[in-house]
């Protein structure tokens, strides 16, 4: 049983270097080399001052501004510092106000709105940092956000439909809108 | 389930059975040292690790030996992680100058990432340094790997020899295991990862100046729930060497995440390919053993067999998940909230979803996770509708032998095969026998010994959490949903999963010393039987095929195999599963009609 000591210690310091040092070091060097943007967070913006992640949703809440899914990350919401979801079961009545409390937040906002509302609008991303919106949740904004920064609708609805994306290469994934890159592109446009 | 939804789910399935076969007959030659492509550039380096610790790997060892070697090897490996975390304080490649874990949780961590659980009490990144994330954690996603495909390998062994005392060399299996196959896989799926957004990085985490009052960036500001307004001047990003350990944690079977949020953060799965590519990686490796047990025995029939029973209860609890995932909650509903699956929106029970993966591809994931002992996760499981989380929860009840870890969960099926020509030889009143072995009291007892330590520690567990104070008060949701947390979580430990209904506080001593000690059971309490096997069927006689003998490639077998592994999930488990999701979606129902 003894004799097992030296290869069991001498085998794992081997494959710590070789996996835990020699590995990572390779991926890394090859990453910045063939993709260095994604490989550093894929940022938007100059990279002394970037405006945020392209990944990475930002809490967006004032009505000139599409807003993104609604995030449980602690203590502030799009936390990118410590991401996670809810984890409130279904019929946890915590989960059913919370849902309530985001309609009402939504309705009030824009009081002549009373279609039912996309799911993805008042359930919380499972990561907290959930870039996109559904392009269901996005058309629903439109009409507030285009009252709010004093636009045509269909203005804004074309630039919706301009970041929506579609299914990768048509097949996997959901549409879907990026909501920074989209409130990047309407204050550029329109400020 | 929508037009687009089985077009993804038949995607996946067909890239799955074309890559397991070459990569399963591929290993077959690896673990038979004969010549594959890359022995030209490994076989030197190979031949380095065995010389410079002494070890001799033509030299046979009997299945004790085997077991012994194994058990230092992990022993050793647990306390490196252990160490690490006591000590990253003072450590380098600690750039948010984390400080050390506390030592319930450092015991835990050590436990789960050596015995290839990757259960995680704490937050990758408020919690784990990079060098702890890389010289513990990654090397582990590594090495519990491929000790489980070592004992899978000396199972095999058992089958394939007669009268022979050895069942192979652990040191031999382990080292090609991780340098033939899961550090050349890893490198690919690595940097494939990284090209669709996944980070690998040493800077420090990036912080995002808010710029409040220019027009460029909005104040990043939220109304919270409870009407007070928060304003957060900065947004910071975590970083790091991701994609490197992402890679081996899903192509290992790890699960363990670089961020606390897993394969739902935007860093480690940052679109629908890379998220096609991770779940692919979930079953590839357990889809391909069993072409190379197939290989191996010398009757690729048996492989297909095993794999075609894995594959009928995978895709058939799939399409279950999907669809009630897609149904919605019934609560929100009520509310005047949107559910339908539509084009424009997935539709469907979204807290605690990714908007770019929907429901198919989150209760895609759902399932290949938790069949395969991964415990990724790209959706929040303890957010599930009560009976789509049930179907996650008794995967791993099964016992992890649909796909399963790698190496352990072929190894778990194959004790399952063992019941099944069993039962069959009790029906038809002739001694069992499974490729050429007799199998007889021995290994029948040790198969039950495997069945029986989960179920034990999983009911026994759950039993106590619920009776103390301190397992009751980490519960998150009040009622049923609670009991389900304690249920899943004990059943991910002792399946050695990892991944949990997460709303559960396990971060306290209670819950980090009992769910080691399952994790550990689990673990050593079943591959020490499964050796013990292997060492027996080595030594025993390969008896010809007459006409009485059960043929174990046919439609029959896989049916019959498939109604053991459900009757002894379904017996064992339904009373539990009752008082738990099922009581919950019952509730639920009611509520909702209101």
């Amino acid at each position: 049983m003894i004799k097992h000591i030296k290869p069991a210690s001498l085998m794992l310091l081997f494959f710590t270097v070789l996996t835990g040092i020699a590995y990572p070091l390779a991926v890394t060097f090859s990453a910045q080399l063939l993709f260095p943007s994604q490989a550093n967070g894929s940022l938007l913006g100059s990279n002394e001052q970037p405006l945020g992640s392209e990944l990475i949703g930002q809490a967006f809440s004032r009505p000139e501004y599409f807003w993104g899914r609604p995030s449980a990350t602690s203590p502030v919401p799009y936390n990118g510092g410590a991401s996670g979801g809810s984890n409130h079961g279904p019929t946890n009545p915590v989960l059913i106000d919370a849902v309530q409390s985001r309609i009402k937040a939504l309705r009030d906002a824009d009081p002549s709105h009373s279609e039912a509302i996309p799911v993805d609008m008042v359930t919380a991303s499972a990561s907290g940092l959930d870039p996109h919106i559904s392009p269901a949740a996005a058309a629903y904004q439109i009409s507030r956000v285009a009252r709010a920064r004093h636009l045509s609708p269909d203005s804004v609805r074309e630039l919706v439909e301009r970041y929506t994306e579609p299914r990768q290469w048509g097949v996997l994934g959901e549409h879907r809108v990026n909501v920074l890159k989209l409130n990047l592109a309407l204050d550029q446009r329109y400020e | 389930m929508t037009a687009n939804g089985l077009v993804q789910i038949t995607l996946y399935f067909v890239a799955l059975l074309l890559l397991a076969k070459p990569l399963g007959i591929y290993m077959a030659a690896v673990y038979e040292n004969r010549p594959v492509f890359l022995k030209r550039i490994v076989a030197p380096l190979e031949a380095g690790f065995y010389r410079l610790s002494g070890v001799k790997p033509e030299q046979e060892m009997r299945w004790t030996e085997y077991a012994a070697a194994l058990l230092w090897f992990n022993l050793f490996g647990g306390l490196a992680v252990f160490a690490l975390q006591m000590l990253q304080a003072y450590l380098p490649l600690n750039p948010q100058q984390l400080g050390n874990v506390a030592v319930d949780s450092a015991f835990n961590t050590a436990v789960s990432f050596a015995t290839n659980t990757n259960w995680q009490g704490y937050g990758g990144e408020t919690t784990m340094s990079y060098l702890t994330q890389m010289l513990g954690l990654s090397v582990q996603n590594f090495v519990s790997a491929a000790t489980g495909m070592a004992v899978l390998v000396a199972m095999i062994r058992g089958f394939q020899r007669t009268h022979a005392e050895g069942i192979g060399n652990f040191w031999a299996d382990l080292t090609r295991g991780i340098l033939y196959i899961l550090l050349p896989l890893s490198f690919v799926l690595a940097l494939a990862l990284v090209g669709q957004g996944v980070v690998q990085t040493f800077k420090p985490y990036q912080t995002i100046q808010s710029r409040a009052g220019n027009a460029v960036l909005p104040a990043i500001d939220e109304l919270s729930v409870d009407g007070h307004e928060k304003h957060v001047p900065t947004q910071t990003l975590a970083l790091g060497p991701a994609a490197s350990q992402i890679a081996i944690k899903q192509l290992g079977t790890n699960g363990g995440g670089f961020f606390n949020a897993n394969s739902a953060h935007p860093f480690e799965n940052p679109t629908p390919l890379s998220n096609f590519l991770e779940m692919l990686a979930i079953l590839l490796i357990p889809a391909a053993l069993c072409h190379t047990f197939g290989t191996m025995v010398g009757d690729p029939r048996q492989g297909w067999a095993i794999l075609a029973a894995m594959m009928l209860v995978f895709a058939s609890l799939l399409f279950v998940t999907v669809g009630l995932e897609q149904g919605g909650n019934p609560l929100l509903t009520a509310l005047g909230v949107e559910q339908s699956v539509g084009a424009d929106q997935s539709g469907g029970n979204m807290e605690g979803k990714e908007t770019r993966f929907g429901i198919v591809n989150s209760a895609l994931w759902a399932t290949a996770t938790t069949a395969a002992s991964n415990g990724s996760v790209n959706s929040m499981h303890d957010s599930y509708t009560p009976l789509g989380g049930l179907i996650p929860m008794w995967l791993i009840q099964l016992g992890e032998v649909i796909f399963g870890g790698v190496g352990s969960g072929l190894y778990g099926m194959l004790v399952f095969a063992l019941i099944a020509v069993f039962v069959a030889g009790l029906m038809i009143g002739r001694t069992p026998e499974y490729l050429g072995k007799k199998i007889e009291a021995f290994e029948i007892k040790m198969a039950a010994v495997v069945i029986l330590i989960p179920a034990f520690f999983i009911l026994g567990g759950t039993a106590l959490a619920v009776m103390v104070e301190a397992g009751k008060t980490a519960v998150a949701n009040p009622g049923a949903h609670g009991f389900s947390e304690i249920l899943y979580a004990f059943s991910s430990a002792a399946g050695n999963n990892g991944s949990a209904f997460a709303g559960l506080s396990a971060n306290s001593p209670f819950y980090n010393i009992a769910l080691a000690v399952t994790m550990l059971v689990g673990r050593y309490g079943i591959m020490i039987p499964v050796l013990a096997i292997a060492g027996s069927l080595a030594a025993k006689k390969t008896v010809p095929t007459t006409v009485g003998t059960l043929p174990t490639h046919t439609p029959l077998f896989v049916m019959l195999l498939i109604a053991t592994v459900i009757l002894v999930g379904a017996l064992t488990f339904v009373p539990a599963l009752a008082l738990g999701p099922v009581a919950e979606h019952l509730i639920m129902g009611a509520s909702a009609t209101q």
